[in-house]
């Protein structure tokens, strides 16, 4: 067995998974961080070779944005305007070279609780495909994943795709990013938003989660299920939504910050999605 | 045993194809370096934080520090190797050498392959477009004015500077002599170089900040990886295990001993191949540690529970500083207003780009040491009782060095590899890494200071009060410059008649706190500089008009009670900024009044400091030479650290001789060839080296003129192995080659010594510590969100009395470097031990937190400096936190008392003050 596979056939990843327990590798914008003067011993799984894999693609259900699919690929396609909140984080992740390597799904899988992509994506009701030779499962990225850097991908699968629902005809998305500096930018707060609205600009549905306020990034469905009928612009946010997000103290910000800036946040970002 | 399959990758690599045969998950960039031999890519931390790495694949900017070799096949590569064709400079390259786009050189492959990917795809960019493309590249030297300038003007209208005439080089913005390797990478930074036969040396260190520990036999794991070839001990050390800048204090043990002090401090050091010397892991050396209680922060220095952190210090205390000018009590008593505070900043990182690297090799009965210094002739003696033997044996060869401020004054490997490679007669050579850079090496001290100003009813400051504790971490490195350089400063610019200042710096099991840009000043600066704020409010007064007011003149004294004669230009400094100070507060007032929740105002913050050591000799002498073939060479000891020094003293020699700077050659730093010129510090190479390139180039004048039997005006030419002197009376010719060469190969030589004169300091700490002063003034706009308390800094003018400019390209690089080394002082940065061991957190200033930074040169000449000359590197980073934390003020009505003013910060000094939204 070879320390380092890489395919060009997804099949081909699959069968080697099933086989040894695997690191999977792409961008590597998680991988050589994690590994800083240290030497590499573990066997990887290279998926850079599967180009069907990297991919954005539109079928009746939804848009399926490969497991390669990188932060400028995002930024790049054409995509409906819910998808623009998911665009603005691409655009606030790192530098262009992180944008230009650093993945999706990569994003998801490393599942830190400030994870840009998260906020976004489950504002979109994105859905996780999961592969193995075993099948397919698709687990909701809520029920993906479990915590601070666990998910719920097994052993022997790999993400081949997210899976995002056609938007409300009218739905728009919004990101809004707090953090101390402006490029290289590791959130303090961020929050993910899609609105779809009726033409008087009252909210017919609205999707918000909140980043890093948590060991995972949190829905608010109470707040969301409240706004439905109003207009944006007359949104409260009270304590009450808030109740799920648990932040913590760290070298970014106190947990007593990231309460105080979450409404303010939650503001912006569903005000500023028209 | 560790193997590593190797398969084959073919790609395009600069036009030509390439095929290897690798370990396909290498890191392209070391891949680059090491297999390759193209050096200029950079690697400043492995992790994606800083984009020193960044090359272009398939046209697209990427971190070759983030790509597997395994993943390059097939594409196409370029490197900064690959951008210029038949040594011809790219319109890129060419535009960051005539601005000056490049200090040290170390960011400037990624930034130019960075900007190079935008430029394919559009060539006439925005400004906003070209600060997205650089993003994601750090540079510490630059502040990114001149970078980003560089690429909006590369491939647009053009012009160099033109290259100056004999007798014309000071004050001209001539490129820097050194500069065309830093944009075509093929500059030798330390970690670029090394004997192909040498063996890897990586330091095992403690994860703990105070612990015994003890270890196994090292013959076992030299038994188990065979490509292991030493484990050093403490008691491998042959000479003196100890080092320490003062010749009193050599306390921290090249390898700690049972016992150690501070996170990252050095216990083992393993010598091998590369990796064998990575894979050996704490478990097999044996490595078990007791765990203490370790000392943290002022109040446990202070509080005498525990242990003291070094036993030759019971209460902590390494030093103290003190100045004492007539009666601060009558002083205080006489004020009509009095305003004081208390004030506390954080552990910097220096953040230089380039991590320490180096290798040393045995020769004959000597030792050579390649390595990024700040001071090689200080390293000298330093490894020299490291292995007990003379100073002359060891030979230190300075590389090209990435950035340094204050950091690589101290020394880091130096001593590790020398030890190893005299043990082993082997070449030894190191790189660290930047988790290893951060935890091991010096920080800015953090301070809680506590300071009380007095001024009349008509503004006349009449009494300031300091007192400062500095964290001193684990071992004393500078910490006695900084307690006493500090009391000196303290009162800012300004004449106070009655001044008392006291400082001490006290140990923690925390990280040696060193020199950095400013030694203390930049953080009592920010007492000084509020005080001035508290005071001007309370007697009604414009904050500038009351600094111009007390600013020191011509004729004052200084809290030591020197008398300060020439080169006072502090009032011309903030009178040129008063137009705008004055238009920029009404243009916040009328923003304001039209937002809620994002408020703009304007601060100020000035600064004086003194160029060169306190109260000490510190000479400096620079030898220039003329060989049998005509060529002229300056032998520079004093360090080019990015700050241009290589430039500044070939532009001074030059004038001083009489020929065009083009025609100089120069060796730099090399202990063997050059005379010691002091440290790369206390801002005093231009005003101290620089008067001895004077004295050099005068020296050889007079010889030339005497040889040529010329008169005094005679200008000089040379034209091979001839040498022309004319005057009223015609030409005088030399035939060089018919002079005996001396030991150098020159052979016509001038040597200048300076050391600038100082006085012995009283009891009370008066007389004249430093020959003279720099002054200047900042003011700033800074935006605050006072609903998220984020501050940006949107626009900033800083004037400098400079004496005399000798390269204004150079001084504005030098300007805008510090403000944002100042910026991030006031803003983002704070090293947490364990936390912040990455740059990602530990946040330093990207392209697009610059503000947009005028610059204005004030020339009050200093008859001692190169003419008129002094220094700057220091003195541009200390205006801009004060002005920073005054414009927040202005803004929001509250008083920022600890740095960095986070958003957190901030938006708690608001709630506390009601002022949230
Ligand atoms: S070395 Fe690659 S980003 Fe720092
Ligand atoms: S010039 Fe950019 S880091 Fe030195």
């Amino acid at each position: 067995m070879l320390k380092y596979f890489r395919p060009d056939k997804l099949e081909d990843a699959l069968v080697a998974l099933s086989e040894y327990p695997l690191t999977l590798l792409a961008g590597g914008t998680d991988f050589y961080p994690a590994r800083v003067g240290k030497p590499i011993t573990e066997k990887v799984l290279d998926l850079t070779g599967i180009q069907g894999l990297r991919s954005i693609q539109q079928t009746d259900e939804g848009f399926s944005l490969g497991a390669l699919t990188t932060w400028t690929d995002i930024i790049q396609a054409e995509l409906p305007s819910a998808f623009d909140g998911l665009k603005k984080a691409a655009k606030t992740i790192g530098g262009i070279q992180t944008q230009n390597a650093g993945t999706l799904c990569g994003n998801i899988c490393n599942a830190s609780p400030a994870a840009d992509s998260v906020p976004n994506l489950m504002a979109l009701d994105a859905k996780v495909e999961l592969k193995s030779m075993q099948g397919i499962r698709t687990l909701s990225l809520e029920e993906f994943i479990l915590g601070n850097r666990k998910t719920a991908k097994k052993q022997d699968e790999l993400v081949s795709n997210i899976f995002v629902p056609h938007p409300g005809k009218n739905a728009f998305g919004n990101f809004e990013k707090l953090g101390i500096r402006a490029y290289l930018v590791i959130s303090i707060v961020m929050v993910g938003v899609v609105a779809e609205l009726n033409e008087q600009d009252e909210i017919l549905n609205l999707k918000v989660a909140v980043g890093a306020c948590s060991p995972v990034a949190q829905r608010l469905r109470l707040l969301e299920k409240e706004c439905v009928g109003q207009r944006l612009k007359s949104i409260e946010i009270h304590p009450k939504h808030l109740e799920l997000l648990d932040p913590i103290d760290d070298v970014r910000a106190s947990a007593n910050y990231r309460n105080a800036v979450v409404p303010e946040l939650l503001k912006r970002a569903i005000t500023g999605v028209v | 045993m560790i193997t590593a399959e190797k398969i084959t990758v073919s790609f395009i690599l600069n036009d030509t194809p390439q095929t290897l045969s690798v370990n396909p998950l290498r890191r392209f960039s070391d891949v680059l370096r090491e297999d390759l031999c193209l050096t200029g890519t950079k690697v400043g931390c492995d992790a994606g934080d800083c984009g020193a790495c960044t090359i272009l694949i398939d046209g697209k900017q990427h971190n070759a520090c983030l790509t597997a070799i395994g993943q390059v096949g097939g594409r196409k590569v370029r490197t900064v190797e690959g951008l210029s064709k038949n040594g011809e400079l790219t319109p890129l390259q060419q535009a960051f050498l005539d601005e000056g786009a490049a200090q040290c050189g170390i960011c400037t492959p990624g930034m130019l392959m960075a900007a190079q990917s935008l430029l394919y795809k559009t060539s006439n960019p925005s400004e906003q477009q070209v600060l997205d493309a650089l993003g994601g590249v750090l540079c510490r030297c630059t502040g990114y004015t001149k970078i980003v300038q560089a690429v909006l003007k590369a491939g647009q209208d053009q012009s160099s500077p033109p290259v100056p005439k004999s007798g014309n080089a000071v004050g001209t913005r001539m490129v820097k002599v050194d500069g065309r390797k830093k944009i075509t990478g093929e500059e030798i930074f330390g970690a670029d170089q090394a004997p192909d036969d040498s063996l890897w040396l990586r330091a095992i260190r403690s994860p703990h900040p105070r612990a015994k520990f003890t270890y196994d036999d090292p013959e076992k794991v030299l038994q188990k990886y065979p490509g292991l070839v030493k484990v050093l001990t403490a008691d491998d050390v042959p000479g003196n295990n100890g080092f320490g800048i003062y010749p009193h204090i050599k306390d921290q043990p090249v390898l700690a001993k049972n016992h150690v002090r501070f996170r990252g401090e050095a216990v083992l050091a393993l010598v091998g191949d590369q990796v064998s010397v990575d894979c050996v892991s704490e478990e097999d050396l044996g490595l078990s540690w007791e765990p203490l209680e370790a000392i943290r922060g002022l109040d446990g220095a202070l509080a005498g529970n525990l242990e003291p952190v070094q036993a030759q210090f019971p209460d902590n205390t390494l030093s103290r500083g003190y100045v004492k000018k007539s009666d601060v009590e009558k002083g205080f008593s006489e004020s009509y207003a009095v305003a004081e505070g208390i004030w506390t900043t954080s552990a910097i990182e220096h953040g230089y780009i380039e991590p320490e690297a180096g290798y040393a090799c045995k020769v004959g009965k000597n030792l050579e040491i390649f390595v990024c210094t700040q001071t090689p002739f200080m390293d000298q003696e330093e490894v020299a009782q490291v292995l007990g033997i003379e100073p002359k044996q060891i030979r230190i060869i300075p590389s090209a060095v990435g950035g340094g401020f204050g950091g690589k004054l101290d020394i880091s490997l130096q001593p590790l590899v020398a030890v190893a490679a005299w043990i082993l007669d082997r070449p030894v050579r190191c790189i660290y890494t930047r988790p290893e850079s951060l935890a091991s090496t010096t920080k800015r001290h953090p301070v809680r200071m506590n300071a009380k100003a007095g001024c009349t009813r008509e503004g006349k400051l009449t009494a300031f009060e300091y007192r400062g504790d500095f964290n001193t971490g684990a071992y004393a490195s500078w910490g006695p410059t900084v307690a006493d350089r500090v009391p000196i400063h303290c009162t800012g610019p300004y004449f106070v008649p009655n001044v008392l200042s006291q400082t001490r710096a006290l140990f923690t099991n925390e990280s040696p706190s060193g020199a950095f840009r400013g030694f203390g000043t930049p953080q009592a600066a920010i007492a000084h500089e509020a005080l001035m704020d508290a005071l001007a409010e309370k007697i009604g007064m414009d904050a500038l008009e009351f600094r111009i007011k007390n600013a020191l003149r011509k004729g004052d004294r200084t809290a030591t009670g020197q008398l300060l004669e020439n080169s006072v230009g502090q009032v011309e400094c903030l009178e040129s900024l008063k137009s705008r100070w004055i238009k920029w507060r009404k243009e916040a007032k009328e923003f304001n009044k039209k937002t809620a929740n994002t408020k703009r105002g304007i601060g100020t913050g000035c600064v004086w400091y003194g160029c060169g050591n306190t109260s000490m000799s510190n000479p400096s002498t620079m030898c220039v030479g003329i060989n049998a073939e005509g060529k002229v060479t300056l032998y520079n000891g004093a360090m080019d650290i990015g700050q241009g020094a290589n430039t500044i003293m070939v532009q001074i020699c030059a004038d001083a001789l009489g020929i065009p700077a083009s025609q100089f050659d120069l060796v730099m730093g090399d202990t063997d060839l050059t005379a010691d010129a002091g440290k790369t510090s206390a801002s005093r190479q231009t005003f101290v080296s620089g008067k001895a390139a004077q004295l050099a180039g005068e020296h050889l004048r007079a010889q030339i003129i005497h040889h040529a039997e010329a008169s005094e005006k005679a200008t000089i030419h040379i034209e091979g192995e001839k040498l022309i002197a004319k005057d009223d009376s015609g030409e005088h010719v030399i035939l060089l080659s018919d002079i005996l060469p001396q030991i150098s190969g020159d052979v016509l030589t001038g040597k200048g010594t300076f050391d600038p004169p100082t006085t012995h300091l009283d009891e009370n700490r008066q007389g004249n510590p430093y020959a003279t002063y720099g002054f200047g003034a900042h003011i700033a706009e800074v935006e605050v969100d006072t609903l998220l308390g984020t501050t940006k800094v949107l626009r900033l003018a800083a004037a400098h009395d400079v004496g005399k400019t000798i390269n204004p390209t150079q001084v504005e690089g030098q300007i805008h470097g510090g403000i944002a080394q100042g910026l991030g002082l006031a803003l983002m940065e704070e090293y947490i031990q364990k936390v912040s061991e990455n740059l990602h957190d530990y946040l330093m200033p990207t392209v697009g937190d610059m503000p947009e930074i005028e610059v204005i040169l004030i020339e009050d000449p200093e008859p001692l400096g190169p003419y008129g000359a002094k220094g700057i590197g220091e003195h541009a980073l200390i205006p801009t936190a004060p002005a920073i934390l005054g414009a927040i003020k202005h803004a929001t009505g509250v008083s920022i008392h600890h740095v960095p003013a986070t958003p957190d910060c901030v938006l708690a000094t608001l709630q506390k003050a009601g002022k949230n939204g």
